[in-house]
């Protein structure tokens, strides 16, 4: 996968929020089709270097470039570069006052991606994919938070965007329903789609990823295949990391 | 009270009629005034806040009764010295001035707190999907926001509606100033009761109104 065209590069990448670092010094190049999985504890930085890359939080230094763009640099369009980034959030974020249908289709529809019949065509054959065809009209407030997160899995997916974002997808669930979330993204993984992906959720990480980042203190500590960093790992703070949580 | 109503009914329900006249169109302005001022106040533009928070502290910093004097008398005197001959604003124009710009410094802040009072996540969720800010705030924001906003609009317009009274005192022959006339010439104070009445009916009638609109909107929850 490394021979692939490189989807993601981050040049010295820094952030502060105040007089607060949490990004020091960040590099790292995501090729197509890879599935990169962040780790490292709470604060350290992962959620926010995410964050940046679809410019949510607008970078304090350093380059980053999605598919060419410049995302960093203020004259690029980022609306129209976001449109090929799909993001899934921890609290899934679902438009509350709409049906799952049309949180699904408004998008595609105002972006003029897809006509209203188009838009819907697709979101019911998505909708179908994440084992939810049955629940297009419903009310997001109906559904459990697995179904939600389906979702908005499948809502991202309706602007056919070719990197997935994923920010602790499984964080606020229950943890009977981890499960069905994660394999939705599994399946997505196999499809080949650039996935980069922030979760406590190491078991995914060890069969899902194509590369583990351990973060730390706004820094990559340690980064490499499954085997390597989660079974094998050699920095001490990783070490500890693990030791908590596996 | 019945002989007050029997000669000056007709009267008083002609200055009923000012007074929702002068209302219904301090409201349309206001509406208008206080979205885009609400709208200032949440954008993350120091300038667009700066222009937000000024109008609303000056405005509210002004009793009614000063700023309708203000519209009626010293902006017409203003104008006339820069060399604006002859220029005047009648009653209804200025009273319609004055209390949309009074009211829509209510209502920016009632939008202001209904939009923050939206989850911050839902519009990161339409920026990441490519949408604008714009159309964020459209299709995702607003629509969310409007429904915990509709009870303190509704209760601004009753507040407002009953302002009216205060624009008596530039000559608006609206239901206060009316009556004043009423109880004048007849000498009996009881007009003062078929007034109040008069307000109260009006605005019984829109808080029955604004029940209907809450329980509809609130449906789909």
């Amino acid at each position: 996968m490394a021979d692939n065209p490189v989807k993601i590069h981050v040049e010295a990448l820094k952030k502060s929020f105040g007089s607060l670092e949490v990004l020091k010094d960040i590099s790292l190049d995501v090729h197509e089709g890879e599935v990169v999985v962040l780790l490292g504890p709470s604060g350290s930085g992962k959620s926010t270097f995410l964050r940046c890359l679809n410019q949510l939080e607008t970078a304090t230094g350093g380059t980053i470039m999605v598919d060419g763009h410049n995302v960093t640099d203020k004259h690029t369009d980022i609306n129209k570069v976001r449109e090929n980034i799909g993001m899934v959030f921890q609290h899934f974020n679902l438009f509350s006052h709409l049906s799952v249908l049309d949180n699904m289709t408004l998008a595609p529809v105002e972006l003029k991606k897809a006509t209203k019949a188009e838009a819907r065509q697709n979101a019911l054959q998505l909708l179908k994919r994440v084992g939810l065809a049955d629940k297009a009209d419903a009310f997001p407030a109906q559904l459990s938070g697995g179904q939600k997160q389906r979702v908005a899995i499948a809502r991202a997916l309706c602007m056919n965007p070719d990197i997935m974002l994923f920010d602790e997808p499984t964080s606020a669930l229950d943890p009977e329903m981890v499960g069905e979330v994660l394999s939705v993204m599994q399946s997505l993984a196999k499809e080949g789609m650039t996935m980069v992906v922030v979760t406590h959720e190491i078991g995914f990480a060890r069969e899902v990823a194509s590369r583990v980042i351990f973060m730390e203190g706004g820094y990559i500590v340690e980064q490499g295949t499954p085997d390597d960093v989660i079974s094998h790992p050699k920095e001490p703070r990783t070490i500890d990391f693990l030791s908590k949580v596996l | 009270m019945l002989k007050i109503l029997q000669v000056y009914g007709g009267m008083m329900m002609t200055a009923l009629g000012q007074t929702l006249l002068l209302a219904l169109l301090a409201l349309f302005f206001a509406c208008i005034l206080g979205l885009v001022f609400g709208l200032l106040n949440v954008s993350h533009n120091r300038v667009c806040n700066f222009i937000g928070t000024l109008y609303v502290d000056a405005i509210r910093g002004w009793p009614l009764i000063v700023l309708a004097f203000f519209v009626y008398f010293s902006i017409p005197g203003a104008l006339q010295s820069w060399g604006l001959k002859g220029f005047r604003l009648t009653a209804l124009q200025a009273g319609t001035i004055a209390l949309a710009l009074n009211c829509g410094a209510y209502m920016a802040e009632i939008i202001r707190a209904g939009i923050q009072s939206v989850d911050a996540g839902q519009m990161e969720a339409a920026r990441s999907l490519g949408l604008s800010y714009a159309k964020g705030m459209r299709k995702v924001v607003l629509p969310q926001a409007i429904r915990t906003m509709i009870p303190s609009i509704i209760n601004q317009f009753i507040i407002t509606l009953k302002d009216t009274s205060i624009l008596s005192v530039i000559g608006f022959p609206e239901l206060t100033n009316t009556t004043k006339t009423v109880v004048a010439n007849t000498m009996n104070s009881q007009g003062w009761l078929v007034a109040g009445l008069m307000y109260m009916v009006v605005i019984i009638i829109l808080s029955k109104l604004s029940m209907y609109i809450e329980r509809r909107v609130n449906r789909g929850r």
